[in-house]
């Protein structure tokens, strides 16, 4: 018997792209911000990254263990997620605080609703809202000593910078900020959001090797553009260009939409989705950033968005290739 | 040159450098040759002929069972020695007529049209039923019913489906280089049937010697005209193909004479130029021997009722020991477990690896990507029917369209998490498809 060739249902050949291969697409991805936010922040900043990655891998190998399922650490989803918990840190954070937001990602978030592929929110993110309700001061204290070399001399719009406040504080209330400095990165924050052009680096890769879909952050900062723009004339702002393109630059934003807003298991599946998902994400963001009384919205608009995902994806069902003219058609001769 | 495509598709490696230079040579069949009675879709063909009959090449051998059915020739001369059961290539025990080759190839004496004036439409359609012509792209509907549509003046295209978008098959290839002429007339036979349709002769891109070639023939033709597709896959798929070329919309209920179309595969076009114009019946393929299994891939010109047994050791043998084998391309053939099965008309290709890629995948769990979305001709969501078909939810699958699927396979070829979807809706298919003929 052992002359028989080996039989399956057609296609006969895959494509070489697998899980891990993605995951590890978007670690990479993330890499320019990551190195970009140790050399900002210093020593301090590269364990929180290292710790929070470790943790979230243990947690997931050992409920996997102890729940006798297949060790499934190997697809980097873990690691993908402890490094965005990571970037998520305000830079001088205890080191068991991300630790905690690891375990409460993989375990409550992740595992606890069937592991990978089946949590309707961001672990991650999910992580960071709840470190910051338990830990909000150590969460919110962005204060930092410097790094191994500041990449550019510290600008002037940020002398108060060692007490912590961030870029977004001073958008809040319509003041001015460098541009430049947001730009680059050096300003305070969480490890990776600082640095715009680190993070559309990343962008650009993961659009390149076809690992995310443009429609969501393109909508989704497009969207939040449009109506701070608007808000900014009608708050009579001094230039209202000048300062969307800040807010656009400034707080999480911009790490949200291309690597936390893009995550497949939490966005919608559907092309039109994609699209009213991003709306629905720019218009969370205006909300919570510039009616609301807090800074920060980013992190809050995507979990929330998150949680409408099976609802937008039942209704942008897409009808089948062929099948719309006969519905027309039907209709226009039940009207006639 | 503008190219013409459809929405969705992927990019599969396409493997038709190993064979596309190499020139159609003829094969000897062996000794015994099978012939079976369901070589189409429809009812299978009535034997005319009894054991011990001597018959000879291009005799008929069993008539058309109804009328939506084909008659099957002999193509070799010999006598027949049985009737009984065979595989077929997807695996079932088929009925079959077997007919022991004497090695004369004795012909039966064709009769040839004059002119393809001097014949009526009823003439021609009946040379095309008469010589057992079917789809020769792998479904095998009988050729003489698709060209009877009943409004044969509502009919506005001819689509000749050169594209040839499975990997690896070369044969339509070969044809277009080797034998434009006869394609060419071929279709000229059928257009004669419909006076208000276009011919579109549509070629993937992949192929640009093959479109030169067919529209310097053309040049001159004021009916005909060859339309550039772009090279994707599944390009050739009957419903994307009309959508690409005429941009009209076909669903699993209509018939593309619904939308005023007909597609016919290039070979299936040389039969209808043989049967119409020579009378002869359609007794002989062209056949792609390729992958990385064998030394010298092939485009052989086989008789129907050969063994594919017999197919190895023109494409040079084997190199080593080969793990899959596949009947027609890897994105859409049947996997063998034996050889020991017979060429069919619609047997185009047997494809052959050294390793199978699919038994070593590991399924995980899906992480919502959307490429089986992105990728289905059909726009359907293949992640979703999967799961309601490990469900065995009908409700949900039908309500997501599962029936519009066309099986080419585009979403389990691109899911990174390597879940077999195709086949999960494919046997959802199936049972939902039985269970609806088992209430009639």
């Amino acid at each position: 018997m052992s002359d028989l060739y080996q039989v399956s249902v057609s296609p006969h050949i895959r494509e070489g792209v697998t899980t891990q291969k993605i995951m590890l697409c978007v670690i990479i991805a993330l890499m320019p911000a990551s190195v970009f936010g140790i050399f900002n922040f210093g020593f301090h900043a590269l364990l929180i990254l290292l710790v929070s990655m470790l943790s979230a891998v243990l947690t997931e190998y050992v409920y996997e263990k102890l729940m006798k399922k297949p060790i499934t650490v190997s697809d980097l989803s873990a690691a993908l997620t402890g490094l965005l918990i990571g970037l998520n840190m305000p830079p001088e954070i205890y080191w068991w605080i991300p630790v905690i937001g690891s375990v409460f990602a993989i375990f409550i978030i992740k595992q606890l609703y069937g592991g990978l592929g089946q949590n309707f929110m961001n672990p991650a993110l999910g992580a960071r809202c709840f470190l910051l309700i338990s830990f909000s001061k150590q969460m919110t204290d962005y204060a930092s000593k410097g790094g191994f070399l500041p990449l550019v001399t510290r600008v002037a719009a940020t002398t108060d910078a060692t007490s912590g406040a961030t870029a977004l504080a001073y958008l809040k209330n319509g003041s001015d900020f460098d541009l430049g400095a947001l730009f680059v990165g050096n300003v305070q924050g969480v490890i990776g959001e600082t640095s715009v052009i680190a993070l559309l680096i990343g962008a650009v890769f993961l659009l390149l090797m076809k690992v995310i879909d443009f429609r969501i952050p393109v909508v989704y900062l497009g969207t939040f553009a449009v109506l701070v723009c608007i808000t900014a004339a009608a708050k009579g702002y001094g230039n209202p260009f000048i300062f969307t393109v800040e807010e656009l630059c400034a707080g999480g934003i911009m790490l949200g939409a291309w690597f936390m807003a893009t995550d497949y298991v939490t966005s919608p599946v559907t092309n039109n989705g994609k699209i009213i998902f991003g709306a629905v994400l720019g218009l969370l963001t205006w909300l919570f950033r510039m009616v609301g009384s807090s800074a920060e919205g980013v992190s809050y608009a995507i979990i929330f968005s998150n949680c409408l995902v099976p609802l937008i994806e039942h209704f942008t069902r897409p009808t089948a290739f062929g099948i719309v003219k006969e519905k027309k058609s039907k209709k226009e001769a039940a009207k006639t | 040159m503008k190219r013409l495509t459809f929405t969705g598709g992927v990019h599969p490696y396409e493997g038709k450098e190993l064979s596309k230079d190499k020139p159609i040579t003829e094969v000897r069949p062996g000794k015994e040759l099978v012939f079976l009675l369901s070589q189409h879709i429809g009812a299978p063909a009535k034997p005319c002929v009894a054991v011990g009959d001597r018959v000879l090449a291009g005799q008929k051998i069993a008539e058309a069972g109804s009328f939506v059915s084909a008659p099957v020739h002999s193509s070799v001369s010999g006598t027949v020695k049985a009737f009984e059961k065979r595989k077929n290539a997807v695996g079932e025990m088929a009925e079959a007529v077997i007919i022991e080759n004497d090695g004369q190839y004795e012909k039966v004496r064709y009769n040839p049209a004059e002119s393809l004036e001097s014949l009526s439409k009823e003439e021609i359609i009946n040379r095309i039923k008469e010589a057992g012509v079917v789809g020769m792209g792998g479904a095998g509907f009988p050729t003489h019913v698709k060209l009877s549509p009943k409004e044969p003046d509502k009919l506005d295209y001819v689509l000749v489906n050169g594209s040839e978008c499975e990997p690896y098959l070369t044969s339509d290839y070969r044809r277009m280089i080797e034998n434009p002429e006869w394609i060419i007339a071929g279709l000229k036979c059928i257009l004669r049937l419909f006076d208000n349709a276009k011919g579109y002769i549509c070629i993937e891109d992949n192929k640009p010697d093959a479109i030169s070639r067919m529209q310097s023939l053309t040049a001159n033709e004021k009916r005909i005209e060859v339309k550039t597709v772009m090279t994707k896959y599944p390009e050739g798929a009957e419903r994307c193909l009309i959508n690409a070329v005429t941009g009209r919309k076909v669903n699993s209920s209509m018939l593309p004479a619904d939308a005023g179309c007909v597609v016919d595969n290039i070979d299936t076009v040389v039969a209808v130029y043989k049967a119409v114009m020579l009378g002869q019946p359609l007794t002989e393929r062209i056949f792609t021997v390729s992958g990385d299994a064998v030394k010298d891939p092939r485009n052989l010109s086989v008789k129907v009722g050969t063994s594919y047994n017999e197919l190895i050791e023109p494409a040079g043998g084997f190199i080593g020991k080969p793990e899959k084998m596949i009947s027609g391309g890897p994105m859409m053939g049947f996997a063998l477990y034996g050889l020991d099965v017979p060429v069919t008309k619609t047997s185009g290709a047997l494809t052959c690896f050294l390793h199978d890629d699919v038994s070593k995948e590991k399924e995980t769990a899906c992480i919502s990507c959307a490429r089986c979305v992105n990728g289905c001709p059909a726009r359907l969501m293949p992640c979703k029917l999967a799961t309601f078909a490990e469900h065995h939810d009908t409700e949900k699958f039908l309500e997501y369209y599962g029936m519009e699927c066309v099986e080419c396979g585009s979403c389990s070829f691109q899911c990174p998490a390597k879940r077999p979807l195709a086949a999960d809706i494919k046997s959802m298919r199936r049972t939902i498809l039985a269970n609806r003929k088992k209430k009639r």
